[in-house]
């Protein structure tokens, strides 16, 4: 057991854990952030994206020990408050972006990562940016358009219109 | 708020903001005060003889607190098969035992022959590794066709061979198929696999048992698509727990597609190891163990003949199949290839002659049952291929033939030769707008421009029909089905006029919460925020079949309005005799009860307080209270039906697909929330396209699973698919539910297979290699490079 210290969601924490603990147990279990999702054990399938540093990181492929003193922010603490949504949060409900939820705090979170670095991605931009962030509910459509349109982009036709 | 506002229009989710916050309470989300953990040992081979498990050195390891084997359930029943399948000859289907843990034999890779309990799951997990099972590995039996042809290996020793049931429909139909095949000018013949998939919602599987030292309750926290019918299948087959002391709760649930509707003997342990630890042990599914162990689907292969005119009339169809059905009988395996299929064969054509023949065959591969579709995927894929195959042959337009043997407007109600009568439809007003918005006038532009670019453009169309809104009682009790297929709602008004809508169905990315009370607000002539959907629990909603087979809107919704009309009838008693009139007749219209005749009138939250303070009611007449329950069961199934149309470019140098456009014209009947309908749709069309591009469940020949991760089973992603142009406007009404609807969840799975296939093979034929007439799913490079350079 080792004491691994980060800051999350701008709150200071410090847990003893297994040093074969993730990254995504220590947010899940020890935290009890459980926004943060596993769909997979391959590192293949994006539920479990949160910002390290500002960069998007499968809370997977990480040990908690590697993200001593670091800076992570999950999905409970990507809006300002509850009643300031981020754009993202706004736009995968203004478009049907999401259906059983559970892909949506990895595809939010990927998304902000995206629009940090690029604030206008084109649709294909989007496509190959999210590709590493897998949604079964949805067929992408709703989520291409969420992002569009909180990038400040014409989504064509909105909702039903089309 | 006027009548009707609130159905046919786009109403945001309310779901959405805690599933966008990270505040969806899943089962993995729930931790219970001294919650231990399970684990599994599953087998490495896919047929093996258990000599012996030697638990000692698990049982030593740190935190482990019990292990169970497969001798700890042999006094307890099995996981039952819900529909009886007789064979052509009249005998039953074979029902091997479905245990909860592996006795005697092994069956599949993954197949749990032990479990571990410990204090957490890396101890459960590490004590799984030193677990010592001897298992004598026995010749797998992965071949469908191998199974059949040897009944000395096989998966049951106690039945006869590895045939469940070799079912003829319509066995009377035979002799008169074969003879006017025989006699027919034409007939275009295919064979074709449909491949075997895993369904991968995105939550795996998870599981908490809980047992009450003090009362003796136990509650199941589970990843389920219909909580009744898995406390139904515990109580009454599995570990006879009564139903009263059994309470089964699916909370948020991250998607199902078919794979959590079953029942799985994880739910069976972590109830049997809750009793006997007296706390709760919870399991939660790695998606490695999800590949090894959620029901798989489809995997058929199939022999398909279409006899026509030399005008392309059809005359008959004909099928032969083989159906996998894994090492087990899931619960619904049975009926998906069978009734959920075979019933399906006319498609959307007059066609006097269909008969179809399907084997059901074990092998030692995870169970087969309902994904998406549930046998009707299977239907249309082997029907619009070999219509397309045979157009070719006759050298007819592919949109022609289809428009020349559809059922016509007025043909209505018509009844199929494979026994189902279809209550209404118009497949031409769905292919002119599938015309319309996918621009087929325009592919040849766009054919020559992909040809500028080395690249070959090909145009596929299909049609599809669907059975849905599962189902009448009465029609598959008649068919075999072993449950009552009916749903129930009970629409709870609160004494401040606001109103709880109990549920039987489940909603696991459906927007249940949003649309239920759109039906509601309708009736009521209330605001939608008025009203709340509770659903999921089985102590809290009334006796209900869960959310499958488009079923929700069509037969739960159904309940709903029954339910809701009930209230309206009681409210007006109460209505009438606060306006003085017991006998008076009251008309309802946008929450104001009025006395007809008169100008005297009461709002909807005047009589709803009055119900429940009744100081000078009238006992006699009318009690106390506004809350109603209905179960509805529908009359007929339901018929969605529409035209897809999906265009691919093909890299002749690599055999690379790219999907370019994908439309779809549906009939889904009266919409309730066009964006939810339409974002069905879009998964159903990624799911197929996932089907015919991408994803393949592969076994070797050792029955090793060699497509069990992400890394080696493609999901698609958001680079494989395009934005889909969807229409649902050129809709006919479904004439026996109350709400006028047909149900939206399966189809896109179900139409987009074949029209993304035959625009690979339109392409490939347009390139001159005539040759090529048929690639079996998925359409990987390496397969359409093959076909294309003739390897």
């Amino acid at each position: 057991m080792a004491t691994v210290s980060m800051t999350v969601n701008g709150k200071a924490v410090a847990r003893d854990v297994e040093s074969r603990r993730l990254l995504v147990e220590y947010l899940r279990q020890d935290l009890e952030l459980t926004g943060t999702h596993v769909g997979c054990d391959t590192s293949q399938c994006g539920a479990c994206v949160v910002h390290v540093n500002g960069k998007a990181v499968k809370a997977c492929t990480m040990l908690a020990a590697e993200a001593e003193g670091a800076e992570v922010t999950t999905i409970e603490g990507l809006a300002t408050s509850e009643d300031d949504l981020h754009r993202l949060q706004v736009a995968f409900n203004d478009h049907h972006g999401l259906q059983c939820g559970f892909c949506t705090p990895g595809m939010i979170m990927s998304s902000a990562a995206l629009l940090a670095q690029n604030p206008k991605p084109t649709e294909a931009e989007i496509r190959h940016y999210l590709s590493g962030n897998i949604c079964r509910c949805t067929g992408y459509h709703n989520i291409v358009k969420a992002v569009l349109s909180a990038s400040g982009q014409d989504t064509a036709a909105p909702l039903a219109a089309e | 708020m006027p009548k009707d506002s609130a159905i046919g229009e786009v109403q945001k989710r309310r779901e959405d903001k805690r599933f966008t916050t990270g505040k969806g309470r899943y089962t993995d989300d729930i931790v219970l005060r001294n919650q231990t953990y399970a684990a599994f040992a599953r087998s490495e081979v896919a047929h093996g003889r258990i000599n012996s498990i030697n638990t000692a050195a698990a049982e030593a390891m740190p935190g482990v607190l019990a292990v169970f084997t497969g001798d700890d359930f042999v006094e307890v029943g099995g996981n039952p098969a819900g529909w009886l399948i007789n064979s052509r000859d009249g005998t039953p289907m074979t029902e091997p035992k479905r245990p909860v843990l592996a006795h005697g034999k092994v069956r599949h890779v993954g197949d749990a022959y032990a479990a571990v309990i410990a204090e957490t799951p890396e101890q459960a997990r590490d004590a799984v590794e030193v677990l010592e099972a001897d298992i004598e590995e026995l010749p797998a039996i992965v071949n469908m066709a191998e199974a059949v042809s040897n009944s000395d290996n096989r998966v049951h020793e106690d039945t006869p061979s590895n045939v469940c049931f070799d079912w003829g429909w319509i066995e009377d139909n035979r002799e008169t198929v074969d003879a006017a095949i025989k006699a027919a000018p034409h007939v275009t013949t295919l064979e074709l696999v449909n491949n075997r998939l895993s369904p991968n919602p995105m939550e795996p599987r998870c599981s908490i048992g809980d047992y009450d030292t003090g009362t003796g309750d136990y509650t199941l926290y589970t990843t389920s698509q219909n909580p009744h019918l898995t406390r139904l299948l515990i109580s009454a087959f599995v570990m006879g727990i009564p139903e009263h002391k059994l309470r089964v709760v699916a909370p948020d649930v991250g998607g199902g597609f078919g794979s959590k509707i079953y029942h799985y003997g994880e739910e069976a342990l972590v109830l049997a190891a809750a009793k006997k630890l007296g706390r709760p042990v919870k399991w939660t599914s790695s998606r490695s163990e999800a590949f090894l162990t959620d029901a798989h689907g489809r995997d058929h292969v199939t022999t398909i003949e279409l006899a026509t005119e030399m005008d392309g009339t059809f005359i008959a169809v004909r099928t032969n199949t083989m159906a996998n059905l894994g090492g087990y009988l899931s619960n619904f395996a049975t009926a998906t290839p069978t009734f959920l299929h075979g019933t399906l064969m006319a498609g959307n054509y007059t066609v006097p002659n269909v008969y179809v023949n399907v084997k059901g065959v074990f092998t030692n591969t995870v169970p087969v049952d309902a994904y998406r579709g549930a046998g009707r995927p299977e239907a249309t894929y082997s029907l619009e291929r070999v219509i397309d195959k045979c157009a070719r042959e006759l050298g007819m337009d592919p949109i022609a033939i289809r428009r020349k043997n559809y059922i016509k407007p007025d043909q209505y109600p018509y009844t199929t030769p494979v026994a189902l009568e279809y209550d209404t439809g118009n497949y031409d007003a769905t292919m002119d707008k599938l015309e319309e918005i996918a621009d087929l006038t325009g592919f040849d532009a766009r054919r020559k421009e992909s040809e500028a670019n080395g690249k070959l453009r090909g145009l596929g169309i299909s049609s599809y029909i669907e059975a849905c809104g599962i189902a009448p009682s009465n029609l598959v009790g008649q068919l075999g089905g072993r449950v009552g297929l009916y749903d129930a709602a009970t629409v709870r008004v609160n004494p401040t006029g606001n109103v709880s809508v109990l549920v039987g169905a489940h909603s696991h990315g459906q927007g249940h919460e949003t649309t239920f009370p759109q039906i509601v607000a309708d009736r009521l002539g209330i605001p939608v925020e008025m009203i709340e959907i509770v659903h999921g629990d089985t102590a809290r909603i009334p006796f209900g079949m869960g959310t499958y087979g488009s079923r929700s809107l069509a037969v739960c919704g159904s309940a709903v309005v029954k339910a809701t009309e009930k209230v309206i009838n009681k409210a007006k008693k109460i209505a009438a005799f606060m306006m003085e009139m017991p006998d008076g007749e009251v008309d309802f219209e946008d929450g104001v009860f009025s006395l007809k005749g008169t100008n005297k009138n009461v709002p909807w939250g005047d009589v709803v307080l009055k119900a429940y303070i009744p100081h000078d009611f009238p006992l006699e007449m009318i009690e106390p209270g506004l809350e109603e329950t209905a179960f509805y069961d529908p009359a007929n199934f339901t018929f969605p039906a529409g035209a897809y149309a999906c265009e691919v470019e093909v890299d002749p140098a690599t055999g690379k697909v790219q999907v370019m456009s994908f439309a779809a014209a549906d009939d889904f009947g009266k919409v309730i929330n066009p964006m939810i309908v339409e974002g069905q749709v879009h998964g159903g069309l990624a799911q197929g396209i996932g089907q015919a591009l991408l994803e393949h469940a592969v076994y070797d020949a050792d029955g090793q699973l060699l497509s069990a991760s992400y890394m080696d089973y493609p999901m698609p992603r958001a680079d494989d698919v395009p934005m889909y142009a969807v229409d649902h406007s050129a809709l006919t009404p479904c004439t026996h539910n109350p709400l006028g609807v047909k149900g939206c969840g399966e189809a896109g799975a179900i139409g987009s297979p074949p029209a993304l296939v035959n625009a690979v093979i339109d392409a490939i034929q347009r390139s001159g290699k005539t040759g090529v007439t048929h690639i079996d799913m998925p359409l990987s490079p390496a397969r359409v490079w093959s076909a294309i350079h003739g390897n």
